[in-house]
């Protein structure tokens, strides 16, 4: 799904609760992925220029859940640990938005290099 | 566009927030209520969240901006109806709402504004209404 | 010599492999229990084996996606036996009291032929095997699933909100906690406050023996979201041994705290601008209220 307006933002949102639900997901588990979503996708649109999120429904085994891919090329995070330490923020409000989503999220893992763009994998197991 | 509507309800302003909100709804909701504090004298702002199943640090900051206006105009702000799922969210997510007031209800939220109009309406001397 | 052959020699055998294979099952006794026919196993048996039967028959490209529809077969059976509440004995048993009709069918086709009976029964030992491994790892995690949906049960059941009067809720929490437990009892409560529109929920820890870290930390988000949401907390009931405890630990536990749930009561009834008054005549009240109908 593409990431270039704010309108794309309340899409997601959607469409991660809508798959969410589809999983079995419980209802506070929901709220807390779809919330993380839509702070990843909002940073991927204010801080990253735009981008893509890819989503997909995961399983191993037994348990099912979703997987959420987010890809942007804008500047990338020169110092990703800093980042995501509670409370930082570069002005444009990437604080809050990394370190709470990854509290939101089973699973969190975020590739970024300057100059190469950022791409941040989250997913939620049932 | 829309743009979410706001009532007066005596000396107080509801709003009732249904729809999940883009940026630019919340921007022109923003402007909108400030314009009508100013307009209408109001000393309470209502903000009805029930309907939200999602608030995320952008809606957080919204109502945080909100909440420090209404303060500069006089007015009390009370968010209300907060869903048990999104304030277990927000916990985690680490965004603690410090200015803004809360109430379980648009009954609850009233009654907190009017005791505040109680009180500083005594110390007007009984010149506020 | 192809697999090929490993599956016409099966094939040509299946009639006489099933039977063997289902008198070994029933000499272990699966049967005994009654939790499953005779009809069900037989078409267990049959399926399997002839899903065997495909897999050494088939063309070299068909392995890998027979294999996979073996391994699914397998691990519907381990589950449903798991969930029926057979022993992991039982169910591996299934697999492995195979070997034994495989092994003699093929004995008695390449008895001429020692090498390539070698090379058949590893084949046969391998994949078996194989499945075996399998079919336990879908049975453990089967038994985790049960294990904790009994759990989520059993914690809904026995931590009840109750209403101690208007607006004031209360939640006497018994046991030990675990993280999860915990989580899902926070859940019901802040549900209730919402369905009670209460402005007070005490929480009562007097008969929970241990508090780490962890489940201090879940019951302090609680009450950060009942705030959130326009309620109050009162935590009662905490025992000394939890109080240092919980020191030591450098837990803050920024709430009001009460020692017994009585004070708390008396604490959210004050807080709510209420009393508790003696009345006047205290006996001939208490006689109508009590004493039974003359």
């Amino acid at each position: 799904m593409p990431i270039q307006s704010s309108d794309d933002i309340v899409r997601v949102r959607q469409e991660v609760r809508k798959r969410a639900a589809e999983q079995g997901l419980g209802i506070v588990d929901q709220t807390k992925f779809v919330t993380a979503a839509s702070e990843i996708a909002r940073n991927t649109l204010d801080y990253g220029g735009g981008g893509s999120v890819h989503l997909e429904v995961v399983t191993d085994g037994l348990r099912k859940g979703l997987r959420l891919i987010f890809e942007d090329q804008g500047p990338g995070i020169p110092n990703i640990e800093l980042a995501l330490t509670d409370g930082y923020t570069t002005g444009s409000g990437l604080g809050l938005g990394l370190s709470g989503s990854r509290r939101l999220c089973n699973e969190f893992a975020i590739e970024s290099e300057p100059g190469k763009g950022t791409k941040v994998t989250i997913a939620r197991w049932k | 566009m829309d743009r979410i509507p706001i009532l007066k309800m005596g000396r107080a302003l509801l709003i009732t927030i249904q729809v999940d909100m883009h940026d630019q709804m919340a921007i022109a909701l923003e402007e909108d209520l400030t314009a009508k504090i100013a307009q209408t004298g109001a000393k309470g702002v209502l903000i009805d969240i029930s309907s939200l199943e999602v608030v995320d640090s952008f809606i957080g900051r919204m109502l945080d901006n909100i909440a420090a206006v209404s303060r500069v105009l006089d007015a009390e702000t009370v968010v209300v109806g907060m869903r048990p799922a999104v304030a277990i969210t927000l916990v985690e997510l680490g965004l603690t709402l410090q200015g803004v007031k809360t109430a379980l209800n648009v009954e609850r939220g009233f009654e907190l504004i009017s005791r505040r109009l109680q009180d500083t309406g005594a110390e007007d001397g009984g010149a506020g209404e | 010599m192809a697999t090929a052959d490993i599956g016409q020699s099966i094939a040509s055998r299946r009639g006489e492999i099933l039977q063997e294979w289902g008198g070994h099952l029933r000499d272990a006794g699966t049967l005994n229990s009654g939790r499953i026919k005779q009809s069900e196993l037989d078409t267990q048996t049959r399926e399997f084996l002839d899903l065997v039967i495909k897999t050494f028959s088939g063309p070299a490209t068909d392995v890998e996606s027979h294999q996979r529809t073996l391994r699914q077969n397998i691990g519907e059976i381990s589950r449903s036996r798991a969930i029926q509440g057979f022993t992991p004995t039982e169910t591996a048993t299934f697999i492995f009291s195979l070997k034994q009709p495989l092994f003699d069918a093929l004995n008695r086709d390449y008895a001429k032929d020692p090498a390539a009976l070698a090379r058949a029964l590893w084949a046969v030992t391998e994949l078996l095997d194989g499945l075996g491994l399998y079919s336990m790892e879908v049975f453990q995690k089967s038994r985790e699933e049960v294990i904790i949906r009994q759990q989520k049960e059993i914690a809904e059941l026995s931590t009840p909100v109750v209403k101690l009067w208007d607006g004031i809720l209360a939640l006497p929490l018994i046991g030990t906690l675990d993280s999860e437990r915990t989580q899902v009892v926070m859940e019901n409560l802040l549900q209730s406050i919402v369905e009670h529109a209460a402005d007070y929920a005490i929480i009562d820890i007097t008969g929970v023996p241990t508090v780490d870290t962890l489940v201090a930390q879940h019951l302090l988000k609680t009450v950060a979201a009942a705030r959130l949401m326009g309620a109050d907390c009162i935590i009662s009931g905490i025992r000394p041994q939890i109080a240092q405890t919980m020191v030591h630990l450098g837990v803050e536990l920024n709430v009001v705290s009460k020692a017994t749930l009585a004070d708390a009561l008396a604490a959210a009834l004050r807080a709510t601008g209420r009393t508790v008054q003696a009345m006047r005549t205290p006996s001939a009240t208490a006689n109508g209220l009590l004493a039974p109908k003359a």
